[in-house]
């Protein structure tokens, strides 16, 4: 089915000739140049394929605002796996190859066991959900994701009663990720929802965007997505997913964890010790535009933190 | 007569091309950005990449003010001295340029926004005293006014650039997330300029302390 594009406004960057003629070339060449430096004959890079989804439906949530252009969703991120600068992950997830991938589910359910990416997608129809992503260093994007609900995938696992949270865990491969060859963070990078927050019906385990496959910087092969929250909760380029009793160390509250907490729900009131989170800059434009609490998404999630102070559960 | 000669010459050269070469390779950096911003290549969020960008050549013309003197010492270079006011002041043009492209394009004259960041944001308050402390300094940077102020008077006003060289550091180090590699190098530099002046002036003290000591009459043995 082909995907329902709600902006006619919006240039996909495919429409743009010339410069998808010169960035073809440009990967091209810097595919003969990676194959000449490192003898990688025959090996496609993974991350100059831009494959199309097939059968993604129109999901249930549309954001209705611009799609961020694909090539700002595409160089503009983080993800330290691939270096600190923001042009980083692009750069040097080029040669990623995402396939094979398995993913370990395990902990607190009755089928634990470690599963090809084919197996665990195989049941699960795509949807095209476009939400907004706010970056806790102040600016968002409009990204139009392709995936489906993790509750859906839990499920199938069966979480026993002892399942209170959802651990997440990234790839640890600094050979391929060569960012990992840094102490910036401890690797692997791990995140965690509790289940309420897991089981909600706007958590995406995302495989896309665009209608296109996960490009490597964005977080080839499957991702997460949970709007209402900083974008470092969406983990990218998952491996493990653990159903556990208590709540789960995160990486940036490792790191930092007078800056960052377990939740990190966003949240314009509650500031950043060094910055506020009142206003972010979408991307794309000039003046910044107030935040919205739990990034808009409050009439849907605000209910799972009723009676809690979120200031000191940041 | 021939040395006269030469110290003409050498003038001629500072005064006709060495100087303006120095002035057009210190606005590079700015029509570089400006490059950038025209063809698209500050990318998906060009008003944070305007602000580091000013941000760090205003840090990166700081270190090179900073370090003319201890070039001069280390390498003999006596005439770098004719380059050093220029270089503050084009310090300070991509500190305002920074302060500008915090101002007018990240927060777009939000008065109250500012001021809350100025008082709230640790990153912020240091920057804005590094960038405070070089207003007397470039007020006071004209020939007439070092001759008003008097040499040593004006040089002990002048050590204010240290204060903001290591303002200009700390800053930057605040700011980051958790790269910290290229703050800790450029503090690393700063470390190294304002180290070689506190070793190189107790030395000098030294020295001058054993000179005192070696042209004062011997003591009578009694």
């Amino acid at each position: 089915m082909m995907i329902k594009r709600r902006h006619q406004s919006d240039v996909r960057s495919s429409e743009i000739t010339p410069k998808d003629v010169y960035m073809e070339r440009r990967r091209f060449m810097a595919a003969g140049a990676g194959a000449l430096l490192f003898g990688a004959v025959g090996a496609t890079p993974a991350a100059a394929a831009r494959t199309k989804l097939d059968g993604v439906v129109q999901g249930l949530y549309q954001a209705d605002e611009e799609w961020t252009p694909y090539d700002d969703i595409t160089s503009y991120n983080n993800f330290y796996e691939f270096g600190t600068g923001k042009d980083d992950p692009i750069r040097y997830s080029r040669f990623f190859n995402p396939s094979p991938w398995s993913v370990t589910i395990d902990g607190a359910v009755e089928k634990p066991g470690t599963y090809t990416i084919e197996d665990i997608l195989k049941p699960h129809a795509l949807e095209e959900r476009v939400y907004r992503l706010r970056c806790v260093e102040r600016w968002s994007m409009v990204v139009p994701w392709v995936g489906f609900p993790l509750a859906d995938l839990l499920k199938r696992f069966a979480p026993t009663s002892g399942a209170k949270y959802v651990a997440f865990e990234t790839l640890l491969d600094p050979e391929r990720m060569p960012g990992q060859k840094l102490g910036v963070l401890e690797w692997p990078y791990v995140e965690g929802l509790t289940i309420d927050e897991a089981m909600h019906p706007l958590t995406l385990l995302a495989v896309g965007l665009y209608g296109e496959t996960m490009p490597n910087q964005n977080g080839a092969p499957l991702r997460l997505v949970v709007p209402w929250k900083y974008g470092f909760k969406s983990i990218k380029s998952i491996v493990r997913i653990s159903l556990v009793e208590k709540q789960p160390p995160t990486s940036w509250n490792i790191s930092t964890p007078r800056e960052y907490g377990f939740y990190s729900n966003v949240n314009p009131e509650v500031d950043h010790p060094r910055w506020t989170q009142a206003t972010e800059r979408r991307i794309g434009d000039f003046f910044r535009r107030p935040t919205l609490m739990f990034n808009g998404y409050a009439e849907d999630v605000a209910n799972l933190y009723a009676g809690m102070d979120l200031v000191k559960n940041y | 007569m021939g040395a006269a000669r030469t110290a003409a010459a050498r003038e001629r050269l500072i005064r006709r091309i060495a100087k303006p070469l120095v002035f057009a390779a210190s606005l590079a950096p700015l029509a570089w950005l400006v490059w950038l911003a025209t063809t698209g290549g500050l990318g998906a969020n060009p008003i944070e990449a305007c602000n580091r960008f000013l941000g760090e050549w205003a840090l990166r013309f700081l270190i090179i003010t900073l370090a003319i003197t201890p070039a001069r010492i280390v390498f003999g270079a006596g005439p770098l001295i004719r380059f050093r006011r220029m270089l503050g002041l084009f310090a300070f043009a991509y500190v305002c340029l920074h302060l500008t492209s915090y101002v007018v394009l990240d927060q777009f004259f939000d008065w109250g926004e500012i001021w809350a960041d100025i008082v709230k944001r640790n990153f912020i308050t240091v920057g804005m005293i590094g960038f405070v402390l070089l207003v007397p300094l470039v007020a006071t940077s004209t020939n007439a006014m070092v001759r008003r102020l008097g040499g040593r008077r004006w040089r002990n006003l002048h050590r204010l650039v240290y204060v903001t060289g290591v303002a200009g550091v700390v800053h930057f180090y605040m700011m980051v997330k958790a790269d910290v590699r290229e703050p800790l190098v450029y503090a690393a530099i700063v470390a190294v300029l304002l180290g070689f002046r506190i070793v190189y002036a107790s030395r000098r003290r030294l020295a001058k302390g054993r000179g005192a000591q070696a042209s004062a009459p011997t003591p009578k043995t009694p």
